[in-house]
Formats: C-alpha cells, structure tokens, sequence
C-alpha cells in the first residue's frame, strides 16, 4: 500500500521494471526448457537469431509485429474509453472480407497504390461493421461488452467459413480461399527496408502494412491525446460519472470508440491477406487478435509500448518457430508456454517487483 | 511544540520532514499527544494534515523522524504495522465493502481463523461490548449501502476498536455529516475519551474545535506553527494563526437587486434510480441578482434537485426553464451552452477526474469551446495557458498544472473546481456544498466569489448542509423536507426557525 503512491521516474517505470520483468519471464522459460533437458542458452540463442540474426529473420519478424500492432492499438483505443474488446479476433477475420472484395474487384484494372487506400478504408469498415453490433448493445442495453465481442468472434468465424466454402472459392479447387490477386490487388514487399541495413528480405512476407500500422500509432497517439473526442474517451473511462457530468455522451462515445477498435483491427487483415498470401483463407488471423490483448496491456495502452511490446512478440513468434525447427524438443507448444511466461510477468504481475524496486530507490537516492 | 502535561503522552512526533517531488508538505514536525485527550488539527487546504496523519497511520513514509508510540519508539511501515501499535483510522472516504454487513464489515481482515462460524460469533459478542461501552449503536446485520452516512462512520470507528485502537484518528470527519449526526459523533468521541482513548481530529470547523478538543494545534506550508489548550483560545486567534491574516468569518454582502427570472421550476418530480420519488412536485424561481439558498438535511432531495436542474438525471414529470427556454431533458452540454454552470456537490465523482492532470480538468464540461482548440483538436499550450491563469487568481496550491489531481488536498481540488465553473462567467451558478472540505480563508475567498457572480447579475442556486453558509450567503432560503419544499424564508431567518423547518416539524 504505501509503495504504490510513490512516484518513480519515468526510466524506471518504462525501461528498468519492463526490462527485469522480461529477464524473469525468460529466467523461468530458462528453467522450463532447461527442466526437458535442453540447453536453455543454447535454445535463448537459437531464438535470438532465428528472429533477428539474418534479414529474412527480422522479416518475419517485423511482419508478425506489423499484425501485433494494428491488433494492439485496436485493443488499447477500447481500454482509453472503459471498453475491454475481446473481439479484435473476429473483427480482424472480418476485415479480411473487406479488403479481399476491394482486391478482387480493383487489381484487373488498377496499380496496388490505388487498391490501397480503397483496401484500407474496406478493412476497417468490415472490421468496424463486426464491433457495431457489441458497441450498440453495449451502449443502448446495457449487454456487456466482453460477452458480446467474444460472441461475435464465433458468429464471424462461421460466416466466413460459409463465405470461403460457398461464395468466394475457385470454382473445382477444394481449399476454402479466394483466387490469388494479381498485382494490382497485392501491397509490395518491404526489401529496401532491410536491404537500407544491408540484409536480404528473401521469401519474408514484411510489406507495405508496416508502415501504415506505422502511421496508425501515430493517429492513435493525436486522437487519444491531442483531440476532444480522445479527451472524452479518456474521461469516459476513468470516470463514467464525470463523464455525465461534463455532459459526454456514454452511448456516442462507446460507438464511436469501438468502430475506431474494430476498424483498426479490421486493418490487420491487410497485412497476411494482401501482404503476405496474396488471397484470404481460412483462419488467417491465427491468434493475432487475442495477442493484440496482451500487446496493448503489456505496451501500457500507449502506441509507443505497443510497437515495443508488438515486436517483443514478433520476436517470441519468428524466434520460437525457428526455436522449435532446430531444437525438436522444444515443441509449438512449448514456444507457447514461453510466450504465456511473458504475457504472465510483464502484463499480468508488472507491478510484483515495484514495492522492491521502490524500496531500493529510496535507499539510493537516500529518501 | 508540546504543552506540559501531567499525563503520559500517547503520541509523540520528533522532527517528521517529508517531501513530494518540489512539496515540502512537512517540515520538522514535532507533537505530543496526552493520553486520554482529544487533539485538534487545523490548518489551512494543503498545510500538510492528511500526510501527517497518513505518515502516523503509514500510508506514507516520512523522510526524517522518529515516531512514539505510549513512550516506545516504533517504525511504523504499513498500515498493519500502525493498527499492532494500537492506532486505527477513520478515512474521510470510507473503506467499507457497500454490499456486506456491518458484521462482515467489522470483522474483515480480522476473522480470526479459517473458519467463519466460530470468529462471526466472537465478532458479534464484541461488537455489542463495543456498542454498549461507548454508545456504538448500529445493526450489526444491517447492509452498509442501505446506513446513512453517519452510521457508516460509526461503522469505521466500530472497525478500528474492534482492532484494539487505543488511538483514533479522524481526518474531516463531519464534511459528509448532517448536524445531528455529528453531535451523536462527537458525543461518541467523548465517551471514548473518557474511557482512556486517546484521539486526533482534523478540521475546518473551528466552531468544532471549540466544542470537542482539548488542545489543539495549527499547521502551516507544513509547519507546525502552534499548539493551544482549547479553552485559553479564541476561534479569531485560531484563523488569524492558520491563515496568517485577520479572516472574515462571516463575508459582507448589500443587499440583493432581483432582476429577471432567470431559473423557473414547475412542478419538478424527481425519481431516484430505484424508482424513489426524491424531489415531489417542487416549484421555484431564482432571478438574477439574487442567490436562493436550499436549506435541508442531507438526503431530502437536495441531491436530486440539483442533478435534475444540471442535466444528469432525467425528471419524472415537471418543467424547468432558463432564460424563458424550456430545459427539461436537455443534457448538461446544451444546458453550459444555455448560459449554466454547475459546482457538483461530489467534487470526487462528477467535479473531477482524479487521474488527469490539473489542467485536463480544468476544461471539463467545457473542452468542446474553441479557445481551447479548433475544430476536433486540443490546444494543449492555450489549455495549459488558461489553467495557470486560475491556478493564480484562485491561489490553487501547489501552482502546478502538469499536477495529477488526486495530489492537491482537498480544499485546493474544490478551488479547481470553482475556478473553472465561475470563469466561465455563466448566467446561472447552481452550486451543491461549494466549501466541503475548504479551509476558512478559501472559504472567505470562495463566498466573495459568489456575492460577486450575484452582484453581477447572475443567477445562483446554492444547495449546502451548513446552515450556516445557507444563513450567510442567501438572500432567501427555501427547505426541504422529505422532498418538497416546506417553506420559505428571507435570508435572515433564524437557525431555530429553519432547525425547525429541516426536521419537519413546522412551516
Ligand atoms: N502523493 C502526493 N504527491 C504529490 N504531492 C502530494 C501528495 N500528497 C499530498 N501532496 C501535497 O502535499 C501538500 C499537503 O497535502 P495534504 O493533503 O497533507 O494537505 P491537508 O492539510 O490535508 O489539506 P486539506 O485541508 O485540503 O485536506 C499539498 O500541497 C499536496 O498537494
Ligand atoms: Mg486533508
């Protein structure tokens, strides 16, 4: 109790106590791995190095965080205004609807740069048409948004089975997936990025969604904390009494919010959908919603945290799967364990080792 | 500080220094606290009182200094650490679970072993000792929600002697309490006194001080800079001692010029959210140029008036209009923009978020106003700008609008509030308990003010449990009672008469 008032620098609470928690969250996947009878420097090398040692690594790498991102700050825009959206999953999955049908109506006709804008725009409506439904019953009735967002990730996941399996697959193919967009309806790949650092991009699918999730961070920063609309989310979430009393209104702002949550979300399907496989598919989002949570709790709801914490976990993924390639006992399902260890110690128990720290800095600084 | 005194100390602070960030909120305090005595604090908004009692009750760590408990020194490192040495505490916001009993309540922490049934039957047995020794009395079955406020308080005395407090300290016990209420307390603190406990209480209310203490001591900018037996000083002596001037206890005003009709209400019902008729069938104009006082114990519907008025609760049936303009249902937004401003009575709850920063607060309600940022933008430097400007002319403490809110004492938290409803220069004020909490000088500060929107032609509607602030601010009183207005008088009615009147028993 009496720690907890103490006010610490700004390097302490973001750079000294994320970064003990990350060494404990390894220190004890160490032991994990070490308890299977692997090495646990050798497997921390393999991971290192399978996630940023070659270009081709750091690719991957960068391309699962470009998902991480825009799933992060889906999550982390609901949280600022109250709301805890569990359904980024889903609202994701739906945007991939979007930007497929924006794919396959433009790229006969025009270059990726003009399919773009139009991409975007039809992934954030799809994914912001997935969370309007949740927000509405969430503002006019009172239904609780964690329930609803979590149902609506099963409702999207049958209605995109039906899509793929009966609307949109090639006519005698048996996989449930659109007919790969030409070039036009593709965002190109990212190799001068790498090559600027002298590295080779190779068969990594890091493309153009990367800078937008980019650019994303950055509007969310100016909307959350330079507008009206981001002061209102902010009071809204603090205080819902405050917020009555400043005249906000609850049900405009919940609306307003989860579309933004949704839309954002809704972008991420650009990435694997147009990016990387050049057509939607079943289950592309793997995951990457649910991440999105962790992402957004581990990153402080702030858009700089979440591109830290995105990339940590772009790292844990690219890393484990080549982890898990070269070391055959450590199994997915140990990389999952790994990445359970982190979400534990740096979202979950990030204020475990606050109290010591605390006491520790009084002594140094002799207060 | 001490006076010699031929009983054991309970309480003694040697050199207690403690800073926050550039704060110095205690500077080299020392006090001795007789055992068996009951001590008053007083000191104006920010002087240091709570982090005194926070340090003694550890909550905070204070960076010098020694503290002694009954003689022995004692390093007091939690709050558990604090309750073992024998001292408990009655925060001004209460710690209790809404939805437990008061059994629960009193025993939580405390059950004494792993299972219930044996620790609840002790617990009750105690609990009626307590009760009858020091004339405690509450149901101990009773759900919290449903006590009024001065039985929850009882309640959290209840709770620290149920711990073995020896010493007790209450920080602004009485804001939250109907005058009844606080005799009953006090009449309580006596009883504990009198049994050998020893107690600490904080205070605005000099005429509180005079009644109940029997020492008390003056902070100032965190100093210790006096301490008093009770009946060899004078309420003057006190206020010029915490506010380093002559106070004007009681602000001058002229008399009233009434103007237009600026407020109407009609036939105003007001329902609360279990369907309770809290406001019945209530009319009255306020014009402008005059302030109209509401006068009433706690919790008939004062409450409810006001929220109805400023736009948060939606009537039941009835009419209200500003300015000629029907204004029923329209939402506070659209009532600010009419020309309303609004002083909330739960500065904690509407007034203000706690977790912004001085400056974000001090445009809620108004952040959609284009002076501070066009269109869909804040412009952070002219918001920054504009609170500094209030930060001064209202004397907000410390000057610092980069401060979390929850860091300014109370009293300094309500001039943020005030600052903002009133340089907004509104055609109507309606104010519920603008001095909640607020230190004499604020208070004279914060009175001046109000005379001054009423001599500059604005409306104001002033609802408060101190009848004393209802006897000097309006210039006509009505009372409620059970949720009507049962009279009206001028503003010089009596405190008898309008005793009376509160209690129901005459118009
Ligand atoms: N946690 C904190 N961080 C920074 N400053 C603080 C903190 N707590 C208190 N302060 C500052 O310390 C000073 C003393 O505050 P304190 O709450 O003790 O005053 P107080 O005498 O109880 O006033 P009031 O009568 O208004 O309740 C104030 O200037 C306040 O802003
Ligand atoms: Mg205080």
């Amino acid at each position: 109790m009496s720690t907890a008032s103490v006010s610490l620098p700004a390097w302490i609470n973001y750079g000294v106590i994320p970064l003990l928690n990350l060494v404990l969250a390894f220190f004890f996947s160490g032991l994990v791995v070490w308890a299977i009878g692997e090495n646990p420097f050798e497997a921390l090398q393999l991971l290192l190095i399978g996630a940023l040692g070659r270009g081709e690594g750091i690719g991957f790498t960068l391309f699962y965080t470009t998902s991480f991102i825009f799933t992060g700050l889906s999550v982390a825009v609901a949280i600022h205004a109250g709301l805890f959206n569990i359904g980024s999953e889903g609202q994701a999955y739906l945007g991939g609807l979007g930007a497929a049908l924006v794919a396959l109506s433009l790229d006969h006709y025009v270059p990726w740069y003009v399919t773009m804008p139009f991409a975007v725009i039809g992934a954030a409506l799809f994914g912001a048409a997935c969370a309007a439904i949740p927000a509405w019953l969430q503002a006019k009735r009172g239904s609780h948004i964690v329930i609803t967002t979590i149902m609506f990730n099963f409702i999207v996941s049958s209605l995109m089975n039906y899509v793929l399996v009966r609307l949109l697959i090639v006519p005698g193919k048996m996989a449930p997936e659109t007919r790969t967009f030409l070039e036009g309806g593709q965002l190109p790949k990212l190799d001068w990025l790498i090559a600027l650092f002298g590295g080779r991009l190779g068969a990594a699918p890091l493309n153009f969604s990367f800078l937008i999730a980019l650019l994303m961070c950055f509007l969310v920063w100016v909307l959350i904390w330079r507008t009206k609309l981001g002061y209102e989310m902010r009071t809204l979430g603090i205080s819902p009494s405050a917020a009555s009393y400043a005249g906000i209104r609850y049900a405009k702002i919940v609306m307003i919010t989860m579309l933004i949550s949704g839309g954002l979300a809704g972008m991420m399907a650009l990435n694997p959908v147009m990016g990387a496989s050049a057509r939607l598919q079943i289950e592309f989002v793997g995951g990457a919603g649910f991440v999105g949570i962790a992402v957004s709790l581990m990153g402080r709801n702030h858009p700089a945290g979440i591109i830290l914490a995105a990339l940590l976990f772009g790292i844990l993924y690219q890393g484990g799967a080549e982890l898990s390639f070269d070391m055959p006992r450590i199994t997915r399902d140990m990389i999952v364990v790994i990445q359970g260890m982190v979400i534990l110690f740096a979202g979950a128990l990030e204020y475990m080792l606050r109290p010591a720290i605390v006491r520790l800095y009084q002594q140094v600084t002799g207060k | 500080m001490s006076l010699d005194s031929p009983k054991e100390p309970a309480i003694e602070l040697v050199g207690i220094d403690k800073k926050f960030g550039a704060v110095h909120a205690n500077r080299n305090i020392n006090l001795t606290v007789a055992k068996g005595s009951i001590h008053g604090i007083i000191g104006e908004n920010g002087a240091g009182k709570s982090t005194l009692m926070s340090i003694l009750y550890g909550f905070y760590h204070a960076d010098q200094g020694e503290i002694r408990i009954f003689g022995k020194p004692v390093a007091i490192r939690d709050s558990q650490t604090a309750i073992a040495s024998g001292i408990g505490m009655v925060h001004q916001h209460f710690m209790l679970v809404e939805n437990f009993t008061v059994l629960e309540n009193v025993m939580l922490g405390a059950e004494g072993g792993q299972l219930l049934r044996k620790g609840v039957a002790t617990a009750r047995k105690e609990l009626k000792r307590l009760e009858d020794d020091y004339g405690l009395e509450v149901d101990p079955d009773a759900v919290i929600e449903e006590l009024p406020v001065g039985s929850q308080q009882r309640v959290e005395i209840l709770k620290a002697l149920y711990r073995g407090a020896e010493i007790l300290i209450l920080d602004e016990p009485t804001g939250v309490l109907t005058p009844a209420e606080a005799d009953h307390l006090f009449k309580v603190l006596r009883v504990l006194r009198d049994q050998g406990k020893t107690i600490i209480l904080i205070t605005h209310k000099l005429r509180e001080i005079m009644a109940i203490t029997d020492t008390v001591s003056v902070m100032r900018r965190g100093e210790m800079v006096a301490t008093r037996r009770t009946a060899e000083t004078t309420v003057e002596e006190l206020a010029e001692l915490m506010v380093g001037r002559r106070v004007l206890l009681r602000v001058e005003k002229g008399g009233a010029n009434p103007g237009k009709v600026l407020l109407s209400v009609r036939n105003l019902t007001v329902k609360d959210s279990r369907g309770v008729t809290m406001v019945d069938d209530v009319s009255f104009d306020v014009r402008a140029g005059e302030i109209v006082g509401i006068a009433g114990v706690a919790g008939n519907g004062q409450s409810e008036l006001l929220e109805a008025i400023a736009g948060i609760r939606k009537p039941a049936s009835g009419e209200i209009f500003i300015d000629g303009q029907p204004a029923a249902g329209i939402d506070p937004a659209g009532l600010r923009d009419l020309g309303l401003a609004h002083i909330p009575e739960d500065r904690h709850h509407m007034g203000l978020v706690l977790k912004f920063e001085e400056y974000e607060n001090s445009i809620l309600g108004y952040h959609r106003d284009e002076r501070y940022g066009r269109g869909a933008m804040l412009d952070l430097d002219a918001i920054r700008k504009d609170a500094e400007e209030k930060i001064a002319k209202y004397d907000i403490r410390p000057p610092n609008a980069r401060l979390r809110t929850a860091n300014f004492s109370g009293g300094n938290q309500q001039k943020i509030v005030v600052a903002r409803e009133i340089e907004r220069d509104p055609k109507m004020l309606i104010i519920g308990q603008p001095t909640r909490g607020v230190d004499i000088g604020a208070i004279e500060f914060i009175h001046k003010r109000i005379i001054e929107m009423r001599d500059a032609g604005k409306a104001v509607l002033l609802v408060s449990v101190e009848l004393d602030e209802i006897r000097s601010l309006s210039d006509r009183i009505l009372v409620m009672f059970a949720g009507k207005v049962v009279g009206e008088k001028s503003g010089e009615a009596g405190e008898q008469t309008l005793g009376l009147m509160m209690a129901g028993i005459a118009a």
